[in-house]
């Protein structure tokens, strides 16, 4: 064992203490306000702006997502009806004050999206939450068709096929704040996704919180205990709702319009996707999953049509080899970093990781030479991918291509287990340096 | 009036057919292996499209053989490489699994077949009406349907109920362990069915596809209503799905059939006109148009009256 900090000699100070346990306990947070504040000074090309609005307003409804499916256990196939739902009610609400007829400032429309997610999520959870499990996922995609049903039939409040449009101009001034340019609207956005994921951590620390949890892994014995899991589950589901409602406020603010499509299947199943990638076992893990899908999603589509086939393999990839996602290997790799044993993975990581880009680059080619030969709009044949001209006509670009997705797959299977052996050895408690 | 009742109780019994051709598969699987199988409509639709293909080429008949064999295969393959891996992480990820499993068909679906609809035709052998009643015809392709509909209910229900087969896939749904220590390839059984399952599930895709439309939404269509089947027969119980198909695609048809508005039954019922602003919409609202709604109604009533479903006898 190391020998005891020298620090620890000398009676610590009282504030010492403080600072120590100040930044200890709220350091990722304030690097993470930090973060979102100086980030659109760094990242300057002229996209970036709306896709890191696009990203925050994915967070707060992917993390409201985790309050179901990472922390009560509950998976949900129509999260987005809250989303949707506390989109148009915002969007509503900002045209009526609009016209004069609410004091609504702008900063404050995503409490009304709240307001509406709760609401209809406290009435749609009375039935919803009676059961867990499979039951309860049937049933929210129940509630799902029923809305996207429903759409059709309520013009006035859905707007029908063109949606319910706003505009943020119209409302009145708080402290003669506006929103009229990209970056203040991304503050805007930023301030209430930090303000949301405090809250919603917050929330996972109350005893309700908790009760979630051991709703989750043991219904029975929290009953035993002197919960009601149906209320645990309501509780949750409520917040839930709210949170889903917060990010539709903020969707209403940012884009100014919404559509039935907001709360549709994909929508929800789109939640679903982002944030199993990110990981449902640790608190960030949404965070980093809605980062990354939206990234996918506005990258990956200026390049191939087909970006939803490579998400969805990420995803069942995620599913099938690393059901703890992005952030619960995150997690796996604490004890080998805290004992500073995370430089002996390097290696047999770069192998993994070439291995992967080899089989990745294989199924790529494969995939879109075969989009090419069906979508039959190329009369020439070429195909301009991975930085060279890839004749589709030819039998060796198939070959190349299948060898290389082939070489990659026997290579992962022979170099997987060996990573995993080295991080497990790494993460050994008490091996030497 | 009488043509429309005649006419959409026939109609409705196509439709609930059909309903239990995906129904059947799907809640087999749920009774063995407590997945329910997200994926299962997806099965239907790669059905319609690799009998569609392989109809080009070798026609209908042998099509209708030859596609749910492929892709029943497929199915017993995603079982055993796929969901058996998922399983021991729970039902909820086995969920999650066959979800993306449904994603993945349907993009593949679009990459390989484009989005447009197919136009997958009814073959010409059958291609002829029936009969005629009150002045329609009554196409003899629908009654095709319903014959092989029956005749999979009958061979699944003598299968279960009559062959040694059927015995030990009964006793694996509710004794697995015990069918293992009688020296029972239990995983294997599960897989099998699951294969069957999804082989049923095309053949009515297979069937369907030149009636309902062949093109990458079909399984988005029917999947949630199969769900609806399943859990308001009850979860596992085939005698439940079967009823609870008829039902859903005979109310179903009804609805659509019926052109008169909320306004109009109310007013019937003697409740006078309602002109505010609010409910203007709800009056307006045809029967029709709530035909969608009417199944996840049910659903939901189902559920919080009698959560077991009709026949069933667990939750989940």
């Amino acid at each position: 064992m190391s020998a005891p900090a020298p620090a620890a000699a000398r009676p610590l100070a009282v504030a010492d203490v403080a600072r120590v346990g100040v930044l200890r306990r709220y350091g990722v947070w304030l690097a993470a306000a930090g973060a979102l504040i100086v980030l659109p000074w760094i990242v300057r090309t002229g996209a970036a702006v709306p896709i890191m609005n696009q990203m925050g307003i994915a967070i707060v409804f992917a993390l409201s997502f985790n309050m179901l499916l990472g922390q009560g256990g509950m998976l949900s196939f129509g999260h987005a009806v809250y989303f949707g739902l506390g989109g148009f009610i915002a969007a509503h609400a900002l045209n009526l004050a609009g016209r004069g007829g609410l004091y609504l400032p702008v900063p404050l429309l995503p409490i009304v999206g709240g307001l509406g997610g709760l609401a209809f999520a406290a009435l749609f959870g009375t039935f919803s939450t009676s059961r867990a499990g499979t039951v309860f996922s049937m049933v929210s995609l129940a509630v799902a068709e029923l809305m996207a049903a429903s759409s059709l039939i309520f013009d006035r409040f859905f707007g029908g096929e063109e949606g319910i449009t706003t505009n943020r101009a119209k409302a009145p001034l708080l402290l003669g704040l506006e929103f009229t340019r990209d970056r203040q609207v991304y503050y805007l956005i930023a301030f209430w996704v930090f303000v949301a994921a405090v809250a919603m951590y917050a929330f996972s620390r109350t005893p309700v919180g908790r009760m979630a949890n051991a709703v989750r892994d043991n219904p029975e014995r929290a009953e035993f205990v002197g919960y009601s899991q149906r209320r645990v589950r309501y509780i949750s589901f409520c917040a839930a709702g709210l949170f889903a409602g917060v990010a539709g406020g903020l969707f209403a603010l940012n884009y100014e319009i919404l559509t039935a499509e907001n709360m549709g299947l994909n929508a929800s199943g789109a939640v679903l996707l982002m944030t199993y990638i990110g990981g449902i076992g640790a608190f960030v893990g949404p965070v980093f999953g809605a980062i990354i899908f939206t990234f996918l999603q506005s990258m990956l589509s200026d390049y191939t049509g087909m970006w939803l086939l490579y998400v969805g393999i990420l995803f069942l990839a995620t599913v099938l080899w690393a059901p703890v996602g992005l952030a619960g290997i995150m997690m796996l790799h604490a004890p080998a970093w805290r004992a500073g044993r995370i430089g002996r993975l390097v290696a047999p990581y770069a192998v993994v990781g070439a291995l992967g880009l080899v089989a990745a680059a294989g199924i790529i080619g494969l995939l879109e030479m075969i989009h090419v030969v069906i979508a039959a709009d190329t009369p020439s044949g070429l195909k301009r991918m991975f930085w060279t001209t890839v004749n589709v006509r030819a039998v060796t670009s198939w070959l190349v291509f299948l060898a290389l997705a082939a070489a990659g797959a026997a290579g992962l299977r022979w170099a997987g287990p060996r990573a995993a052996t080295a991080l497990g050895e790494a993460n050994r408690p008490g091996a030497s340096r | 009036m009488t043509q429309l009742i005649v006419f959409s109780i026939l109609n409705g019994l196509v439709f609930g057919m059909l309903l239990f051709m995906l129904s059947s598969g799907l809640t087999l699987i749920f009774g063995m292996m407590g997945v329910l199988n997200f994926a299962h409509a997806s099965f239907y639709m790669l059905g319609a499209y690799v009998a569609y293909t392989l109809g080009l080429r070798i026609g209908f008949w042998p099509a209708l053989i030859l596609a749910p064999l492929l892709v029943g295969l497929l199915g017993a393959l995603i079982e055993r490489h796929g969901l058996r891996r998922v399983h021991r992480f729970g039902h909820v990820a086995e969920l999650i699994f066959t979800f993306g499993v449904a994603i993945l068909i349907e993009e593949i679906v679009q990459l390989v077949w484009g989005r447009p609809a197919k136009s997958y035709q009814v073959p010409p052998s059958l291609d002829f009406p029936l009969f005629h009643l009150f002045g329609s015809a009554f196409p003899a392709y629908k009654a095709f349907m319903l014959v092989v509909a029956v005749a999979i209910f009958v061979f699944i229900f003598l299968i279960l109920t009559r062959t040694r087969a059927g015995l030990i896939i009964q006793a694996s749904l509710t004794h697995p362990g015990m069918v293992a220590m009688l020296g029972h390839n239990v995983p294997r059984v599960f897989m099998i069915v699951f294969g069957i399952g999804c082989g049923l599930a095309a053949v009515a895709g297979v069937i369907a596809g030149p009636v309902l439309g062949t093109f990458p939404g079909m399984a988005l269509v029917l999947g949630s209503v199969v769900f609806v089947v399943v859990v308001v027969g009850g979860l596992g119980s085939l005698s439940g799905a079967f009823v609870a198909s008829l039902l859903i695609g005979i109310v179903q048809t009804f609805a659509v059939a019926l052109n008169i508005s909320v306004g109009n039954v109310l007013m019937g019922l003697g409740v006078p006109a309602g002109a505010s602003a609010a409910l203007h919409d709800v009056w307006k609202v045809t029967v029709a148009q709530v035909a969608p709604i009417l199944p996840y109604l049910l659903l939901v009533l189902v559920l919080m009256v009698r959560p077991t479903g009709l026949f069933g006898t667990r939750e989940s």
